[in-house]
């Protein structure tokens, strides 16, 4: 019986990230699925699993029909839209280990800024869903940025977090999106005066540069057998832990129902179980992508995660370690802000580059990467 | 959407009272209700009428960001003095005036053509 610690990543796969991809929402996942098979050294005949998000449109036969995948003996949806980003890799992993696939394909595609627009009060997506009355819509919660900043305020108000203290982190984003030419914000840093300036969109909790993008895109990912893995194209990323975190009390968007919303305990929770499994502790890592919907979600999962104390999260970016340079470099590829909102999963692929040595902000003799989705995170390392 | 789960709190709020969903077995509050008592496993269900006193938890202003008509709307996070946490609206008071703990109190109000549950600053705070 094998484990998910042995198990790698062998094949990432993107297309262009951008606003207007001007094709399907399948096309753009079977383009990033055949570049990551064709990553990993395999055809699609080898292909005997699928995974994604429950929230992904992209039928699975409709995908097979396109790659010329033969046969699947595994599939499986992540729940819970972004917090699924990492899960994805936990469900493949767990099936190759347990022998019911050999070798899974993870994708994730949408045109989620020319198509159907989740970030909109009006414009179909999350309010489209909703009738009246409701225990949060009916308040006035009609966009996430709305929905997160009532989370947010609790943790803001206090440990004494300002926007500046946010916008610390935002320029860091920018500054790796910039030299990062997969970056929908390649070659545009931002100043700390620019993040001030933009216009608040809950004010005075996030401001325009605060809310991540909305993109077109997909991104693949191919999961086997470490030991099939040494003998591959590009060798493999060993999946050294992979895990996911739901609590009782909890809930996805309208989290308010917990004790303490100045914490992420989810993360606490679940990264704790990624430090057992993977024999590691947060002074292990070198470098963290972290998933950010919004600026804030950053600062509660440092401290989740253990980087620093609570509280304290907004003194470790402002001493510069989450910098290239720095003791953990986060969002080397610019993060969901600066690179693309490909729902979490292009973290996924920048966490295996940074390890191959492939990243465009590489980062010099990265082992151990952590990638976080806040409920569901995985331990990168060697082969 | 309103849900066969939640239906009571409607009724309530077009009554005038803030119900709450409690266990009939454990007398545990549910909220948001679900339809089994997470601790006995019961699912025969009564309510309970809140006092309708909390404190203010979190808030934030709903105005959209970039239409000038859209008014001012302060959501917020009360905490009952039942134990259970309520997403509602803050009424006549200013943004600014808004602080962790404040004691408020409900009051019932029809909004896009349904009642619902307000909160003010308690009698005597103001
Ligand atoms: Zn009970």
């Amino acid at each position: 019986m094998s484990n998910i610690s042995d198990t790698a990543i062998v094949g990432i796969g993107q297309t262009e990230f951008s606003k207007d991809s001007g094709r399907s929402e399948l096309q753009l996942a079977a383009e990033a699925s055949l570049a990551a098979i064709r990553d990993a050294g395999l055809s699609p005949s080898d292909i005997d699993g699928m995974v994604t998000f429950t929230l992904d449109s992209n039928d699975e036969l409709d995908l097979m029909r396109c790659l010329g995948i033969t046969e699947l003996n595994w599939t499986a949806r992540g729940p819970f839209g972004g917090a699924a980003a990492s899960a994805t890799v936990q469900l493949a992993s767990a099936a190759v280990a347990s022998g019911a696939a050999k070798a899974v394909l993870i994708y994730r595609a949408f045109n989620e800024r020319s198509g159907k627009r989740f970030g909109q009060p009006d414009a179909g997506g999350y309010a489209a869903m909703m009738g009246g009355p409701d225990f949060h819509f009916a308040y006035g919660l009609d966009t996430p940025a709305k929905i997160y900043s009532l989370w947010y305020q609790r943790y803001m108000r206090k440990y004494g977090v300002t926007s500046e203290d946010l916008g610390r982190y935002v320029v860091v984003a920018r500054d790796h999106a910039a030299t990062n030419p997969a970056a929908w914000y390649y070659g545009k840093p931002i100043t700390l005066d620019d993040h001030q300036n933009s216009r608040w969109i809950v004010e005075p909790i996030l401001h325009l540069l605060d809310c991540c993008q909305e993109s077109d895109g997909g991104v693949a990912i191919v999961i086997t057998s470490a030991d099939r893995a040494k003998d591959m194209k590009n060798g493999g990323v060993r999946v050294k832990a992979a895990t996911q975190s739901h609590r009782f009390g909890g809930q996805i968007m309208f989290d308010y129902y917990r004790d303490d919303l100045a914490e992420f305990e989810e993360t606490r929770t679940m990264s704790e179980r990624l430090w057992k499994d993977a024999g590691l502790g947060p002074k292990d890592i070198d470098v963290a992508m972290i998933y950010e919907n919004f600026t804030p979600v950053v600062f509660l999962a440092l401290e989740g995660h253990g980087f620093c104390k609570r509280g304290e999260a907004k003194d470790f970016i402002r001493d510069g370690h989450i910098r290239l340079a720095g003791s953990l470099p986060v969002n080397t590829h610019g993060g969901l802000l600066g690179e693309a909102y490909i729902h979490g999963v292009n973290n996924i692929l920048e966490g295996v580059r940074q390890i191959r040595g492939t990243a465009a902000n590489q980062v010099a003799g990265a082992q151990h990467v952590l990638v976080s989705a806040s409920r569901s995170g995985m331990i990168l390392g060697p082969l | 959407m309103a849900q066969k789960d939640d239906i009571y709190f409607w009724e309530g709020a077009r009554e005038g009272r803030l119900l709450l969903r409690s266990c009939a077995e454990c007398g545990r509050i549910a909220h948001p209700p679900v339809p089994m008592c997470p601790q006995c496993h019961s699912l025969e269900w009564g309510t309970r009428q809140a006092s309708g006193r909390g404190t203010v938890y979190a808030w934030i202003d709903s105005r959209h960001p970039s239409r000038v008509e859209s008014p001012s709307r302060i959501v917020a996070l009360i905490d009952l003095e039942e134990g259970v946490r309520l997403v509602s609206n803050l009424r006549d008071i200013a943004l600014d005036d808004v602080e962790p703990g404040l004691p408020v109190e409900v009051f019932f109000e029809e909004i896009n053509g349904h009642v619902m549950p307000q909160f003010r600053v308690m009698e005597g705070r103001a």
